[in-house]
């Protein structure tokens, strides 16, 4: 179960790569003059797979979705968002396998704790991917961003299967890693409409070297940092809970002390207060947009360090999340 | 759909002069209390706490500083003056969030009372141009008169708890103004004022709370009474006297690891017998992540280990027995510890102490010694427990005043030749039953091991408050980050039609916050009021 586990988790990265190549087709290949449209549109709520429809919402009119058209960015675009779903079943069965062959959830160790993140992410990129199609070039980022994590998990992080210590073995494990694995898996997908916006907005500045020329084809600077807003928005009271509520209510339990800034503690203090920064910042009219977002990137920054940095750099109480097989 | 600014000012009247202190003072308190100040405060606390994460710091680890200090003789004294040890309770740590928070208040407690004023007002009156509003439906005609028009779209949308007021005009008109969403900004404010609750408890928590470490090895005549001379190590807040500090007594009776066959632990139990405040004993266990909680204390179990049972015959026959804990060097409980003997080879005949006779054994515990020969444990239980000894004679140095590990020998004195290894430069091995004689015919016998647990018992007081806060906050948070600010106004004129029956009605629409919903919002409800009337 475990062989079968690290196959499949191959296998998921070759899917995402497969997809990201399928999106960066579409991204070179596709009409721009419909992107341009579908991308500068104002974003209208789709209904998502099994919502009550609504018979007074205007039904979706997306050129991307409904056009008959069939030119290569499209069926290399829709390939890519398959490949993107193939991939997205393999990792759950990554996942499943993972947790069988190890008999408990699959959250124990580092290795797991980025699969299980980036699980997160990939799902809600598929979910706001079908309220807004129209948004479907971000997937190249997207994928890109969780082929290197998973990558990364692979090659820096991979720990053998092995059952928990009795540390680990609470009902706050669940609670706690879970709300957190939610809480990053979004944080992640957040920062690349943020980047994106910051690219797009420095594009339709005029600015044309390296970076901004991704900027061309993205959907309009306004969705992005909106889209970028409601996921932070939506994860940020998930990370309040996981990191600053069940995290302590455990650590009482266990260390005897709901806080002692552990290295673990102290970087998801600063990532709590990042976010709150930037929360605080795009709510205050004085502050400009790409500012906010930029704190926002920033804010991510901080998580990858918690998530690689800490594990890496420091010794803690948190340390069970090892890298290798340390233990 | 754009937020529009909630009071347009007035043009100011140009204001008396004031005293420029005064001045000065009401500028500072409006900087400070500006968002900007806020957002740069936040962003400083971020930046502050990670040097924190980057040094050790004492209240965490202080042997780790201990460390740092012999690696960078040069360096750590500055960072220590600094605070770079302690960070989270250094000035310029504590300046940072105490302007945070002043600047909290100083932004929360107006918002407050402005808030708790626009929960007293009613809606304003409908503008005159609704088509002007960023939501619009435009005129419709009904049969009904204005006033039953209007009245029941009131009805509506009170259904869909609007703050609705429904107001006649002059012309004989009537209009609904209607508004909702206060929860986002009532929200907001209990966010701010659970994290105000949240430092205070933390504050208070620190002042009454305590706590103290200590190595308890099991047996009857090894117990503990909670005070402060019987800790290893402890904290009391400074407002914590060492006699309010509860009564009570425990007794490790038991204590059981089971691990898996790699040597990665399963479970741990610890069975203490418990006394307190003089009653009987009663018999509790608890474990990782389920401490032992009486009466303002919980204990926490935070480690194990072995304690060998040492007995040393000393040259007039004198048998002294020791139950030495050694320190747990890796997760197989390689174990390293020492045993010192300062009060052996007492001549009976004149009662004088040689201080170059005292005796000390260094070295290390496993639990399961490896057949190659390894130095270190093959697996965490006792499966064949081997304790490896150098053996030291002359003045341990215990005499000085300096307090030293109980874990290692004073290095200094073996440096200096007060203390000399004795018998053969590789360390002896002991098996459980063993017993092992000096070079001078004193002898040391391993008797056996005790199982030991560390213990961290603490005391805060403000825990369910701090808790209560947090949640709280949670709870302002999702609702100030869920909720949306808006205004909705009806207007319902007298019909046009030749009889004079019938009303011509409108409806505009105005999201106060960033509200990308709205429009459909307003869509659905204006059609709702149509299928109502």
């Amino acid at each position: 179960m475990a062989n079968l586990s690290n196959h499949l988790m191959a296998i998921t990265v070759l899917a995402y790569l497969a997809a990201m190549i399928c999106y960066a087709a579409e991204y070179a290949f596709g009409n721009r003059s419909h992107i341009g449209r579908a991308a500068s549109r104002p974003a209208r709520q789709l209904v998502g797979a099994g919502a009550p429809v609504d018979a007074e919402v205007p039904p979706p009119d997306d050129v991307v979705v409904e056009r008959p058209r069939r030119d290569l960015g499209k069926i290399a675009g829709w390939t890519a968002v398959g490949l993107n779903a193939a991939g997205l079943l393999v990792h759950l069965g990554t996942l499943v396998t993972r947790g069988i062959a190890a008999d408990r959830m699959p959250w124990g160790n580092m290795y797991e704790f980025i699969l299980s993140v980036t699980f997160v992410g990939s799902v809600a990129w598929l979910v706001v991917l079908s309220r807004k199609p129209s948004i479907r070039h971000l997937g190249l980022f997207v994928t890109l961003v969780l082929v290197m994590l998973l990558g990364a998990a692979g090659l820096i992080a991979y720990t053998p299967v092995g059952p928990l210590v009795p540390a680990l073995n609470s009902y706050w494990f669940i609670i706690h890693v879970s709300t957190i694995i939610l809480a990053s898996g979004i944080f992640l997908l957040g920062a690349v409409p943020a980047s994106m916006f910051l690219i797009k907005t420095g594009y339709d500045q005029g600015k044309r070297r390296f970076p901004y020329t991704l900027g061309k084809r993205v959907p309009a600077a306004a969705v992005l940092e909106r889209l970028t807003f409601r996921l932070h928005a939506f994860a940020f009271p998930l990370f309040t809970f996981g990191a600053l509520i069940a995290g302590p209510l455990w650590a009482e339990a266990s260390w005897g002390r709901y806080w002692g800034w552990d290295p673990k503690e102290v970087w998801a203090f600063i990532s709590w207060v990042v976010y709150a920064c930037y929360l605080h910042a795009r709510a205050t009219p004085s502050v400009k947009r790409t500012t906010a977002t930029w704190i926002a990137l920033i804010g991510f920054a901080t998580m990858l360090m918690n998530l690689f940095g800490v594990n890496l750099f420091f010794s803690g109480l948190h340390s069970y999340a090892n890298a290798g097989g340390m233990g | 759909v754009t937020a529009v600014k909630e009071h347009p000012t007035p043009a100011a009247t140009p204001p008396p002069r004031t005293n420029p202190v005064w001045a000065l003072l009401r500028n500072s308190w409006r900087q400070l209390t500006s968002m900007r100040t806020a957002l740069v405060l936040l962003f400083l606390l971020a930046v502050a706490a990670i040097p924190g994460s980057v040094f050790p710091q004492r209240p965490v680890n202080p042997e780790r500083v201990t460390q740092y200090f012999a690696v960078h003789p040069k360096l750590a004294p500055v960072l220590d003056r600094l605070g770079g040890f302690d960070v989270y309770a250094s000035a310029w740590f504590a300046a940072i969030y105490l302007l945070l928070f002043t600047s909290l208040v100083g932004c929360v407690f107006p918002r407050l009372l402005d808030h708790l004023r626009a929960l007293r007002t009613v809606p304003p009156e409908a503008p005159r141009r609704l088509a002007r509003l960023p939501a619009h439906a435009p005129e419709q005609c009904r049969p009904e008169d204005p006033a039953a028009v209007a009245s029941s779209i009131a009805a509506t949308l009170r259904r869909r708890r609007f703050r609705t007021v429904v107001r006649e005009q002059v012309d004989g008109g009537w209009t609904v103004a209607a508004e909702k969403g206060f929860l986002k900004e009532s929200g907001n404010l209990l966010f701010h004022f659970a994290l105000l609750t949240v430092l205070i408890g933390v504050g208070f928590g620190h002042w009454y709370g305590w706590h103290g470490n200590r190595l308890l090895v099991a047996g009857a005549d090894r117990g503990f009474c909670n005070s402060v001379t019987q800790y290893d190590e402890s904290t009391l807040g400074p407002r914590v006297d060492p006699s309010d500090l509860p009564d009570f007594c425990l007794n490790l009776t038991d204590f059981t690891a089971s691990y898996q066959t790699n040597g990665i632990p399963k479970s741990f139990l610890a069975t203490v017998a418990v006394t307190e405040n003089g009653g009987p004993a009663k018999s509790r266990s608890f474990t990782v992540n389920d401490p032992l909680r009486l009466h303002h204390a919980a204990v926490h179990l935070l480690g194990h280990g072995y304690a060998p049972i040492l007995r040393y015959t000393d040259r007039y026959g004198q048998q002294q027995t020791k139950v030495v804990p050694f320190l747990p060097t890796d997760t197989m409980l390689t174990s390293e510890g020492v045993a010192q003997f300062p009060d052996v080879n007492i001549d009976p005949k004149t009662n004088k102490r040689d201080e170059n006779l005292q005796v000390g054994f260094e070295g290390v515990f496993l639990p399961t010694a490896a057949t190659d020969g390894s130095p270190t444990s093959a697996y965490p239980a006792q499966r064949s427990p081997a304790l490896f000894l150098t053996a030291y004679r002359g003045d341990l140095g215990l005499d000085v005043g300096i307090p030293g590990s109980i874990y290692a020998l004073d290095r200094g004195q073996i440096a200096s030749g007060e203390l000399k290894q004795v018998d053969g430069v590789r360390p002896h091995e002991l098996k459980p039953g063993q017993s092992w004689t000096l070079d001078d015919g004193t002898k040391l016998e391993f008797l056996g091991t005790e199982q030991f647990a560390t213990l961290a018992i603490r005391y805060d007081p403000t825990q369910p408050l701090v808790l209560g806060g947090a949640v709280v906050g949670l709870l302002g948070l999702m609702l100030s980050l869920a909720g949306h600010r808006r205004r909705i106004w009806f207007r319902a004129l007298p019909g046009s039609e030749p009889d004079g029956g019938g009303t011509l009605w409108e409806a505009g629409g105005l999201p106060r916050t960033d509200y990308p919903g709205f429009g459909d919002e307003f869509n659905q409800l204006v059609e709702s009021t149509k299928r109502d009337v």
